[in-house]
């Protein structure tokens, strides 16, 4: 079982300010942090798990800067093989990924892909399922369970209203993983220091066949603040005056 | 008044030809009275066990407005098995509402789903297909842009013509921000729609016309086959039926603090619930979790705790009578769906509220 795994370096903004850049296309990212794409963290350890499970090897691949090293060797760090990242400095759009990914997988031997159901930052949804279009190999997207027999495998996607349907492929295949497919295991420094020691091959776009200003489908021409709803009445005071007013507020509601 | 473009029906194309005529149009675009016509927009109907499901709605009330724009026919395309009482359904929202019925349609199936929306976009030539952006247009959607060479725009908030390009508003980092986007030019393009964020379009006096369209599926799609849906049983208490909710996220930092909110909750008389990430991490069940993917609810009181208020967790939780947040960044965008907030760690808060609660 060969796994191949895309994943995408991305910038935290759940709990950082936010600033706008001075050309009004993105958000200034000089202040942030960046780190593995949550989804694609557990795309990674689904890979991992598979490959303790089927044997084989875990391949990840990541578009990117110098910098998106970093999480490939924490990829690596969480029991990958091998890595290979793809040299593209300018943003891309999701279909621009796919074709890039395309090109870096069709010469590749594999089994399996996965990929992260969406990327924090611009959450579009679309590069695995898009990917898979373009290799001709059937996909699953929204993908919480995956059981290998063979050639069959047999997945579970998350649907709305807490359903899930069971939906049967023949492998080779692409599937979009989602969060809560499994357990996050604990990556520790001596995991990272010893996965800087491993393989990792990096390939500018050019040998591909690619020039670094491929045409994208779509462009940010302007990122703003949403507009403010109404704001929630904050209960003011130390925390009993607080709690106090809170209980009020509890019986009069409560009905 | 404008007509409709109808590849079958070529003497509908009136008016004066295109003096140059531009390549980004499609063979959908035709002139009436000298002005250039948007043909057609598509809206893929969704539904699932036997129900239309809302996004669809949804997705006519915003095809409506966009035809309405630009003079363009709105149909409402419909894919399943024995499908009349949808096809009624549909008639009363849209002037147009082209069927397709095959066995292998009954449920959900990208493959087959996305071979015969290819020939019907092929065959009438939409400039917009809307698509919902839904684990079922998610799983659909990017392959149907790559085989059929049309741009495509996830996760729209809105969604615009401006000359003969697409726009699009997506919510983009996480809710942060959003984001202008601008489509390359086409002869068409493809949209996925952010439920919850149109107004569903209602039904009418009147009746739209329905074409039944032959089925392309030839054989058995067996690269990828739907088995069953899978309902998790409710073991504990169900969240949706319970008057009081003290929700719990991310924010509460670990499990070791859910036995002191599920006694807050206790004396409140209510229930614990919590948002996906909770659930994720194993902290509390399936079952307990509001949102998209877990369960709606509309309790009369509805207490975040730690959440910091994601699309999809407030869209399935907004219809509470009472939203109380306690969060301690002020920032969090839950505070602008709370009718009120304390702006502070619940761990403040909360040993105070149970010892004021106690029975």
């Amino acid at each position: 079982m060969n796994i191949m795994v895309c994943v995408k370096r991305i910038p935290k903004t759940a709990e950082a300010d936010i600033f706008i850049e001075k050309d009004g296309k993105d958000i200034k990212k000089d202040n942030l942090v960046f780190h593995l794409n949550d989804w694609d963290s557990y795309a990674v350890r689904e890979a991992v798990l598979l490959k303790e499970k089927h044997g084989g090897t875990v391949t990840v691949l990541s578009i990117g800067p110098e910098d998106s090293k970093e999480v490939l060797t924490r990829c690596l760090a969480m029991g990958a093989d091998k890595a290979l990242r793809i040299e593209e400095p300018s943003a891309q759009d999701g279909h621009l990924t796919a074709k890039i990914l395309a090109q870096a997988l069709r010469d590749q031997s594999f089994d399996l892909i996965l990929t992260g159901v969406q990327a924090e930052d611009d959450g579009c949804g679309q590069v695995g399922v898009s990917l898979a279009q373009l290799l001709g190999l059937p996909h699953a997207a929204i993908v919480n369970q995956i059981e290998i027999t063979g050639d069959r495998v047999l997945v579970k996607r998350e649907l709305e209203g807490g359903i899930e349907e069971s939906v049967e492929l023949k492998l080779p295949a692409v599937f979009t993983v989602q969060t809560g497919i499994n357990e996050p295991k604990y990556v520790s420094l001596a995991a990272i220091l010893e996965a800087e020691e491993k393989e990792m091959e990096e390939v500018p776009l050019e040998k591909m066949g690619l020039t670094p200003n491929e045409p994208t489908e779509v462009t940010v021409e302007q990122v703003f603040f949403p507009p403010v709803g109404k704001m929630a009445e904050i209960l003011k005071g130390n925390p009993d005056e607080v709690v106090g007013k809170l209980t009020e507020i509890l019986k009069k509601k409560k009905g | 008044m404008v007509r409709q473009a109808h590849h079958d029906h070529p003497e509908h194309v009136e008016g004066p030809p295109p003096p140059q005529p531009s390549p980004i149009k499609g063979e959908g675009a035709f002139w009436h009275q000298g002005v250039l016509v948007m043909s057609e927009i598509f809206v893929l109907t969704e539904h699932r066990q036997g129900k239309i499901r809302d996004i669809s709605y949804e997705m006519l009330g915003l095809g409506e407005k966009i035809a309405t724009q630009q003079g363009a026919a709105l149909t409402a395309v419909l894919l399943g098995k024995s499908v009349n009482s949808f096809t009624e359904d549909l008639a009363t929202r849209a002037p147009k509402v082209l069927v397709v019925e095959d066995d292998q349609l009954e449920n959900f199936n990208s493959l087959c789903y996305q071979k015969v929306l290819s020939t019907l976009i092929s065959k009438y030539q939409p400039f917009l297909t809307l698509i919902g952006h839904t684990a079922f247009g998610m799983d659909l959607a990017p392959s149907l842009s790559v085989e059929m060479d049309l741009p495509m725009v996830t996760d729209c908030i809105g969604l615009s013509l401006e000359g003969n390009r697409l726009k699009g508003i997506r919510s983009i980092y996480g809710g942060k921000v959003n984001a202008n986007i601008s489509l390359k030019e086409s002869k068409g393009y493809i949209a996925t729609i952010r439920p919850g964020v149109s107004a569903p379009k209602m039904p009418g006096d009147k009746k739209g016309g329905i074409i039944l369209e032959p089925s392309p599926l030839k054989e058995v799609a067996d690269a990828k086959t739907f088995l069953k849906y899978i309902e998790a049983p409710i073991t504990g208490e169900d969240i949706t039926q319970a008057e009081i909710l003290i929700a719990v996220g991310q924010g509460i930092g670990g499990p070791e603090h859910i036995p002191m909110i599920e006694e807050v909750a206790k004396n409140l008389g209510g229930v614990i619930a919590c948002s996906r990430p909770v659930v994720d991490r194993n902290w509390l069940p399936k079952e307990r979790q509001v949102g998209i993917s877990g369960k709606t609810v509309k309790p009369k009181v509805y207490i975040a705790v730690g959440i910091s208020g994601a699309f999809q967790h407030v869209t399935a939780m907004q219809g509470s009578e009472t939203i109380i947040a306690i969060n301690k960044d002020p920032r969090a965008p839950i505070f602008g769906v709370a009718d009120y907030g304390i702006v502070d760690d619940f761990q403040n808060i909360m040993p105070i509220l149970k010892e004021k609660t106690k029975k």
